[in-house]
């Protein structure tokens, strides 16, 4: 046991690590990754213990790294890419979903595809446009990646470690404006706690589910204590998987409460929440006492910052979710 | 920048009909050999045996080709990128590779990976629709054919970072020190990825030797529309060799890749060659050339076909007979009878194979998806 109180970025350093110390063919690469540690200082030290060959700063071409990261994963490496923002990763779109997704299928099983792609995403940190976007639902539609998301310190420590050893590739998406929360967590456990691609019920309750994932969980839990006050009884579930869907744990929640509310930052349109919705109405029509209720954001490009608060779900427009889902 | 610069900056440079001043030559479209003072000791140690069995492999790649376009006229084939023409650039280059070297294809390179070793039938199954790929890329170090042009510019490129990582640059030890080759054509010389594979190898040393293939076309767009100047002049700009080489002329293109699959191995990668070519026939089979070239084109490039020389050569220095043309010519037959007998027998997958090999590990969708197919299927089976 080695009980600490680290940040949710540390965490990811101390996972990156870990990873690195256990297999020397995992190798990272990315922009500003090496001396200064990335944009959000998440390798820190990195390049330092492991050298300039493991934690690569490659040149400014996002297309590059996810595209070096294929042929170093054809020799036998682990990559583990960071797109410097959310904003940027379009330019290695072609990269991700027509090569690293397919690459196995065309090879009919004979080669293997272990890469991570990290991604800071969301918004609520004041930047400039392409900052704050949430492009998850992108990568969740397209067969052959495995897509991600983790909201707390202890789930990122370990499921960046698990992404790591996984032998397909793994969108790896994390909540920015949640790097520098703190929590205590045993930080020499190294057996998982679960897998992966499970989602984690983070509070059990009678009246409705909340589901979300990455920077809203945080959100939803101060959601569901705020109604408790008020003496509604929320689940709280986070979905941690996007891709492959952790469709079961939904399920049995809703089939419990009959209600479900589903928050993410990302626009609603074609969103996470609009496929969740679809499969929790085809499983559980009978056991639904009201429509499956999103609280999403706006179906219009990422506003500038100032505006941000008025797009983002926050407390408020969860709490109205909610309402809305008992008014049925 | 001076006038005189700016002023030849702008001066559209033609394609130059004959590859121009830097073009290596070693053997002339008449069949003639001439002497390079850099490259005619790579083509030295080539005994009559070594040049006879360039001759086979030309013949049979080429009737590979006219196999694969007969077959999809026929219907047995969805499409066909036909190689016609650059039998010698692909021949050449291929040849010059060792075992342990890497190859990056685009979805032409059907005379590369047979030279690599490749089952002839595997260059059929993606145009037969029998699967998007379908072999082991570790088998003959040969990559599965990528469409989507110049992608694979950055995957030659991060394994080649590999190889570099993994030690096996400049040691000294032809067993260990290895080259990755990557093939692509003038279109592709205008995408991303190939300039961001210019800059990543670059950068990182890599040991890998991008062949480009100038055909003069992309589908219907001339050379010009890609470029100003010569393709193989475009690795200065990125710190690294480009040399030209007449893609029509196999002792040529077998020397130089030598030279800079060498120089790769050796740690002094990267390096640009520039095949100088001409694509004989369509783009693809869903082509129509007449429409945006003249004939006359065609006709002038038939001169320098890269079979006839290399035949003249063989013909005239006494390396080879009637006899053993003729052989050549049967041996082609046979070779594509069995082409098309395999082609025609390939087995198509069934249905509920669609699933696998989308992800290596366990995943549930997969996994409902299929056994939802399955019970469709067997629904019709029980009505019956």
């Amino acid at each position: 046991m080695a009980l600490e109180k680290v940040t949710l970025g540390k965490s990811i350093t101390n996972g990156l690590r870990k990873a690195m110390e256990a297999d020397p063919k995992v190798v990272l690469i990315g922009e500003d990754i090496g001396k200064l540690g990335g944009v959000f200082r998440i390798t820190e030290g990195l390049q330092k213990d492991f050298g300039e060959e493991r934690v690569i700063d490659s040149p400014l071409a996002e297309s590059g790294i996810v595209g070096t990261a294929v042929g170093m994963a054809l020799r036998g490496y682990r990559p583990v890419c960071e797109i410097q923002f959310d904003g940027f990763v379009y330019p290695a779109f072609d990269q991700i979903v027509s090569q690293v997704a397919k690459m196995r299928a065309r090879s009919l099983g004979a080669i293997k595809m272990p890469m991570v792609i990290r991604i800071p995403f969301g918004g609520g940190i004041g930047s400039p446009e392409h900052h704050s976007e949430s492009p998850e639902a992108y990568f969740a539609h397209t067969a052959g990646l495995r897509v991600v998301a983790c909201s707390n310190p202890e789930d990122a420590h370990w499921m960046i470690q698990q992404a790591i050893e996984c032998d397909d590739p793994v969108m790896f998406f994390e909540p920015k404006r949640r790097y520098h929360d703190r929590a205590e967590y045993d930080t020499a456990a190294t057996s998982a706690p679960r897998s992966l691609f499970e989602a984690a019920v983070l509070r059990e309750g009678t009246d409705v589910t909340l589901l979300g994932y990455g920077p809203v969980v945080k959100t939803m839990l101060e959601s569901a204590a705020a109604a408790e006050a008020e003496g509604t009884s929320i689940e709280v579930i986070d979905l941690r998987s996007l891709s492959p869907l952790p469709i079961d744990t939904i399920v049995a929640s809703v089939r419990k409460t009959g209600r479900l509310v589903i928050v993410h930052e990302a626009s609603s349109f074609l969103g996470m929440a609009s496929e969740i919705s679809a499969q929790v109405t085809e499983q559980c029509f009978y056991e639904l006492e009201a429509p499956v209720i999103r609280v999403n954001g706006a179906n219009i490009p990422y506003p500038p910052s100032r505006m941000e608060e008025e797009f983002l779900p926050d407390l408020d427009r969860i709490l109205d979710g909610v309402d809305r889902a008992l008014a049925y | 920048m001076s006038d005189k610069v700016v002023a030849e900056l702008h001066e559209p440079t033609p394609a130059v009909g004959d590859g121009g001043p830097d073009m290596i030559q070693l053997l002339t479209p008449e069949g003639q050999r001439v002497s390079h003072p850099d490259y005619d000791k790579y083509v030295a140690d080539l005994t009559p045996e070594d040049l006879r069995s360039f001759y086979r492999d030309l013949v049979l790649i080429r009737r590979l080709d006219a196999e694969g376009y007969a077959l999809q006229r026929q219907g047995e084939l969805g499409l066909w990128p036909s190689l016609l023409g650059q039998e010698a650039a692909q021949v050449g280059s291929g040849r010059a590779l060792k075992p342990h070297d890497f190859v990056f294809p685009t979805y032409r390179e059907h005379g590369v990976g047979f030279v690599r070793g490749m089952d002839p039938q595997s260059s059929l199954q993606l145009f037969r629709g029998v699967s998007q790929g379908g072999w082991d890329p570790q088998e003959n170090n040969f990559h599965l054919y990528t469409i989507v042009i110049g992608a694979q510019a950055l995957h030659a490129t991060g394994y080649a970072m590999g190889v570099r990582m993994d030690g096996n640059v400049g040691t000294g030890d032809p067993d260990r020190d290895t080259a990755v080759i990557c093939y692509f054509g003038d279109g592709a010389s205008s995408q991303g990825d190939v300039n961001e594979a210019f800059v990543y190898a670059a950068s990182f040393d890599a040991p890998v030797v991008f062949f480009c293939q100038n055909n003069q076309w992309a589908i219907s767009e001339p050379v010009e529309k890609q470029t100003r100047i010569p393709l193989f002049q475009r690795a200065r700009g990125f710190g690294f060799p480009g040399v030209r080489v007449d893609g029509n002329d196999i002792l040529a293109t077998y020397a130089v890749t030598q030279h800079c699959l060498d120089e790769a191995r050796n740690g002094n990668g990267p390096l640009l060659i520039e095949a100088y070519t001409y694509r004989m026939g369509a783009h693809t089979t869903a082509d129509d050339p007449t429409k945006y070239r003249v004939s006359a084109e065609v006709e002038e490039w038939k001169f320098r076909d890269p079979i006839l020389r290399l035949k003249t050569l063989l013909a005239h220095e006494g390396m080879a007979d009637e006899e053993f043309f003729a052989g050549v010519d049967e041996e082609a037959d046979r070779f594509a009878a069995e082409l098309r007998d395999g082609c025609v027998n390939m087995e198509t997958m069934a249905g509920e194979t669609m699933w696998d090999h989308i992800y290596a590990e366990d995943h549930p969708v997969m996994e409902a998806e299929r056994a939802a197919y399955l019970a469709y299927k067997a629904s019709f089976e029980e009505a019956n």
